[in-house]
């Protein structure tokens, strides 16, 4: 049967679109679970709606411009004790430390781990290595750490008590266990970004008689730039936001207590605190009873990990989700 | 020891069938090229004549179908009959709009949003967009081109829509005896029950190609749909499991209305009943199968039919 | 042309490098490298397992198997450590670390069974039947909630949460019931689980909602030809094929559960209470502690002490356990692998 007619197009008025799929033909058991999926979704919604709101109200409100910039002070009334400065230094001078150690330790390793791996099994070890790492908790790190910063070979990087023992506790020590925080982190990233370049990028320049160390100096390393950076801002994000080492490792006071003669080494040398030991100690939990200080500082804390956050997802180019798996696994 | 050596022997003249005369032999008659098989394959009439359906009756009804996909109609006012008993292969050029009339005989082409149509399909004479659309497609059941067995045991594949049925209160067991009857009674019919019958519960995803696309035609068949629809089920087959599963489609005819895609012309004279060729979204000649391979009425079919395009 | 050396004028000044030898000297020097700072990694493990060990051995080995056992406080014990003052009829040594294992067990199974439901029915929203624009939102949602340090999370816990379970869930009859043994605040086990799960939730959600849209469509559309609904397809088939990704989740929220220290430790009640099933629905009001909170809260950093030794034997039971779970992580791997394989 030929079609004898020749419309370009039928009448306007019998088109109809795909009706939008309904479920209300859906068994009831079905349809609770579809009901109880949005739930779930809303829900979460606003959780995470009131969390921040709650911080954003309850930190807005005790926030003034001179806690960024006076030191804590001792004293039981809060309007006397200070604003949260030498925190903001410690966190900075953690973080420092942390990725000046982590950051090429970490993409040495991830390079190792891609263009060399040998002999196999040593590579294997390492993989499974960096995976425990990641998932021993920070506060058995921190532990681990006072051992060999207190008694240890490295003894010498941190202050003593007057009675002339070392405490073990220094920004310096809390800064290489933190690299050690971030290190899974950084090898995560940068070895999938290694995987995922062309294998013609390593032929074209071993064709050009360049070494395997050249290729990965000057080809393969600055092409995964976004890959590394985002990484280390990842690790900073974990850095910054841990708070089990700090109170272990740096110890208990405020304010910035230097140990030793040399400038800049007594200060790493020394003790202090960070924005998120201040945090736990200005809150109920630690001696402290101004709360409002403790909002001040950990809105900071969010706004400075909230930062982060949109850097890594502007820097990272998968799913959106991804950079959450990663920061999971190595 | 190294493996006996064999000569690869290269036939330099193949054969070539004679040009036959009308209504006979393996190939086209009217002017074009005589397409050779290597396969016997009786010819049209012969094998419809050889084996008509006891019964014919209309099952489908396409009403003067359009269907676009944006501003593009894919498919422009076509009217076609679906009967049980028969096998209707809709064969044409790629983009002629065949897979898309076969997917919206059961409503899939649904799923994207920017699809339109315009005209009627009825089922039994109901229209289908007025049916419930999961029990549409439990009464019309479709085979993909790639075969998509899921992630589990043969069994869980094969009663996997028995299963999720749901007959109002009362749930299926998995292993209910009813299931397990229609079970083995639809890989008896895809003739996939030989070969896979002592262990069902086997991943389905350790089967070969052939047994894959089988087991999804168990499937589609478990649920004893009115209408199957393939889409070219075969293409992505060796000729072996190909022709297992042609017999298999001619022996459905009597319970089921097939509705085949092919762009295999070969398969099409050897499977079906009716035929449709389509080209650019318009239906340009309907008729039974011998009638459209040996004396097609229009210009256009008997040039894609001698290979002359597409 | 020239006829110089082999390697030095017949090449392009450019690509002449700085000869083979020389090459493949700074090649196995980088390796080397390299290498030491891998195999450095497996070096500092093996430190950390034998220090961490060896300072745990005194605890131990002065308790017996009796350290897993349930002989009284912890708390209690660990302050007649810190004054010298041995209880009656133990060494100064002694301790009994169950309350601790056990409030530890109930927070991590918890947490990661209410998770796994949460986490499994939001990972399904998000893919399946979420509209862009909500999809648009909620996918920032997860990724803050991923990024916020455990310390807020504590914050929040204690100044706000606790205080509205202890008001609205917490009746004056429930609180006399127990009030002989211990104080019912609104830091307690309830508190612990909610925000331990809020943890937790958004690595599980991602892993699964990952795993869930690289379901491939071919089994999706298969599904809705056969006349399956949606939803049943998700279960059926979606979730069966993440499966894999979702064992690896639970796998890695519990280990984030196990080792959270500092929001348990603001939130979890001040005493290692060996919560009784047996109160009823107060059990999920009283206080509970995990070996993580004990240290944070009652270790000093001094070393050699019995407070130090019995501290870093909770490091050890905690480091074993995250051991043990990288171990399972890795056969959940293996097994899952194995049985989908195509």
């Amino acid at each position: 049967m030929a079609s004898a007619q020749t419309l370009d197009r039928p009448a306007r008025n019998t088109i109809a679109r795909p009706p939008r799929e309904s479920h209300a033909s859906w068994p009831l058991a079905d349809r609770l679970c579809h009901a109880l999926c949005w739930a779930t979704g809303i829900g979460l919604c606003l959780v995470t709606a009131w969390i921040v709101l709650y911080m954003l109200v309850k930190g807005i409100s005790a926030l003034n411009l001179k806690l960024f910039v006076e030191s804590p002070a001792p004293s039981l009334r809060e309007r006397e004790s200070g604003g949260f400065l030498d925190p903001l230094i410690g966190t900075f001078i953690i973080t420092a430390i942390g990725m000046a150690f982590a950051a090429p330790a970490g993409v040495g390793i991830a390079t190792w781990l891609t263009e060399y791996a040998r002999p196999r099994w040593l590579a294997r070890a390492v993989e499974s290595g960096i995976e425990t790492l990641a998932g021993v908790p920070s506060i058995v790190l921190a532990l681990f750490g006072l051992l060999v910063f207190a008694r240890g070979f490295f003894s010498f990087l941190s202050g003593s008590t007057n009675g002339g023992a070392v405490s073990g506790k220094s920004f310096l020590a809390a800064g290489l266990l933190m690299s050690v925080l971030a290190l899974p982190l950084i090898v995560g990233t940068t070895r999938e970004a290694l995987t995922q370049l062309p294998s013609r990028m390593r032929e074209a320049s071993f064709a050009l008689g360049k070494t395997r160390a050249t290729t990965i100096r000057r080809v393969l390393l600055p092409s995964i730039r976004p890959g590394i950076a985002s990484g280390v801002v990842l690790g900073m994000g974990r850095i910054i936001g841990d708070t089990a080492i700090i109170v272990v490792v740096l110890g208990a006071s405020p304010k910035l207590q230097g140990a030793g003669g040399a400038p800049l080494l007594s200060t790493l040398r020394g003790s202090g605190s960070t924005l998120t030991s201040y945090v736990y100690g200005f809150s109920p939990a630690g001696e402290g009873n101004s709360p409002q200080k403790a909002y001040a500082a950990a809105f900071v804390l969010l706004m400075i990990v909230l930062a982060l956050n949109g850097v890594v997802t502007r820097l990272s180019r998968g799913r959106s989700l991804d950079t959450i798996e990663q920061g999971a696994k190595p | 020891m190294p493996p006996p050596i064999r000569r690869i022997v290269v036939d330099r003249h193949p054969h070539m069938a004679k040009p036959a005369p009308a209504g006979n032999g393996a190939g086209v008659a009217n002017g074009g090229v005589a397409i050779a098989t290597s396969l016997a394959a009786p010819s049209v009439a012969e094998r419809t004549a050889r084996a008509p359906a006891a019964s014919v009756r209309e099952r489908m009804h396409v009403e003067s179908l359009w269907l676009a996909y944006g501003e593009n109609w894919v498919v422009r006012d076509v009217t076609l009959p679906v009967r049980q008993g028969e096998v209707l292969a809709l064969i044409g050029a790629s983009g002629s709009g065949k897979t898309t009339l076969l997917r919206s005989l059961n409503r899939l082409t649904e799923i994207t949003d920017s699809a339109a149509r315009a005209g009627r399909i009825t089922l039994d004479g109901q229209d289908i967009h007025e049916l419930e659309v999961t029990e549409l497609r439990r009464r019309v059941s479709m085979v993909f081109q790639q075969p998509n067995p899921f992630p589990m045991s043969i069994f869980d594949n094969v009663g996997y829509a028995l299963a999720e049925r749901p007959d109002g209160r009362r749930r299926r067991r998995r292993r209910s005896a009813a299931i397990e009857h229609a079970v083995h009674d639809a890989l008896h019919r895809a003739g996939l029950h030989d070969e896979v019958g002592e262990d069902l519960e086997r991943s389905a995803l350790r089967l070969s190609g052939g047994q894959q696309q089988r087991l999804c035609i168990a499937r589609a068949l478990a649920a004893e749909p009115e209408v199957l629809l393939l889409d070219e089920p075969c293409s992505a087959l060796d000729p072996i499991s190909t022709a297992t599963i042609e017999e298999l489609i001619v022996g459905l005819r009597e319970r089921v209305a097939v509705v085949i895609v092919t762009h295999n012309l070969q398969q099409a004279q050897r499977v079906a009943d009716h035929v449709a060729f389509m080209h650019l979204g318009e239906l340009v000649e309907y008729g039974p199968a011998d009638q459209v391979f040996e004396r097609p009425a229009r210009q256009r079919t008997r040039d894609y039919v001698s290979g002359a395009f597409g | 042309m020239a006829t110089g050396g082999p390697t030095r004028t017949a090449l392009h000044p450019l690509v002449r490098g700085s000869g083979l030898r020389a090459a493949v000297r700074t090649d196995r020097r980088a390796e080397l490298v390299l290498g030491a700072l891998a195999v450095g990694v497996l070096a500092l493990i093996a430190l950390m397992l034998v220090t961490v060990l060896v300072n745990a051995w005194p605890s131990f080995s002065a308790n017996g198997l009796s350290w897993f056992g349930s002989g009284g406080d912890p708390v209690t014990q660990l302050a007649a450590m810190q004054t010298d003052t041995p209880l009656p009829g133990h060494s100064v040594l002694y301790f009994s670390a169950w309350p601790l294992l056990w409030g530890l067990l109930l927070t991590t199974v918890l947490a990661v069974a209410i998770a796994l439901v949460v986490s499994t029915l939001a990972a399904v929203f998000l893919t399946e039947f979420a509209p862009k624009p909500v999809r648009r939102v909620l996918e920032p949602v997860v990724r803050l909630l991923a990024g916020v340090p455990s310390v807020i999370y504590g914050l929040v816990g204690i100044l706000a949460i606790a205080p509205w379970v202890n008001e609205h869930l917490i009746s004056n009859a429930r609180r006399q019931s127990v009030a002989y043994v211990v104080q019912l605040s609104g830091a307690d086990l309830t508190t612990a689980t909610l925000i331990l799960t809020l943890m937790i939730l958004p690595i599980m959600i991602a892993l699964t909602a990952n795993a869930l849209s690289s379901v491939p469509i071919s089994w999706r559309e298969g599904s809705a030809a056969l006349g399956v609904n949606r939803w049943r397809t998700i279960r059926r088939v979606s979730l069966r094929g993440a499966r894999p990704a979702i064992a690896a989740a639970v796998v890695l929220a519990t280990a984030r559960a196990l080792g959270e220290a500092i929001m348990l430790a603001m939130v979890s009640g001040g005493r290692p209470f060996d919560a009784n099933p047996l109160d009823g629905l107060t059990f999920f009001f009283e206080p509970v502690e995990t070996p993580a909170t004990a240290i944070l809260k009652e270790f000093g950093g001094e070393t050699g002490t019995p407070v130090a030794h019995t501290a870093y034997a909770l490091a050890a039971v905690l480091l074993f356990s995250a051991a043990l779970l990288s171990f399972a992580g890795w056969a959940v791997r293996q097994s899952m692998r194995r049985s989908t394989v195509v």
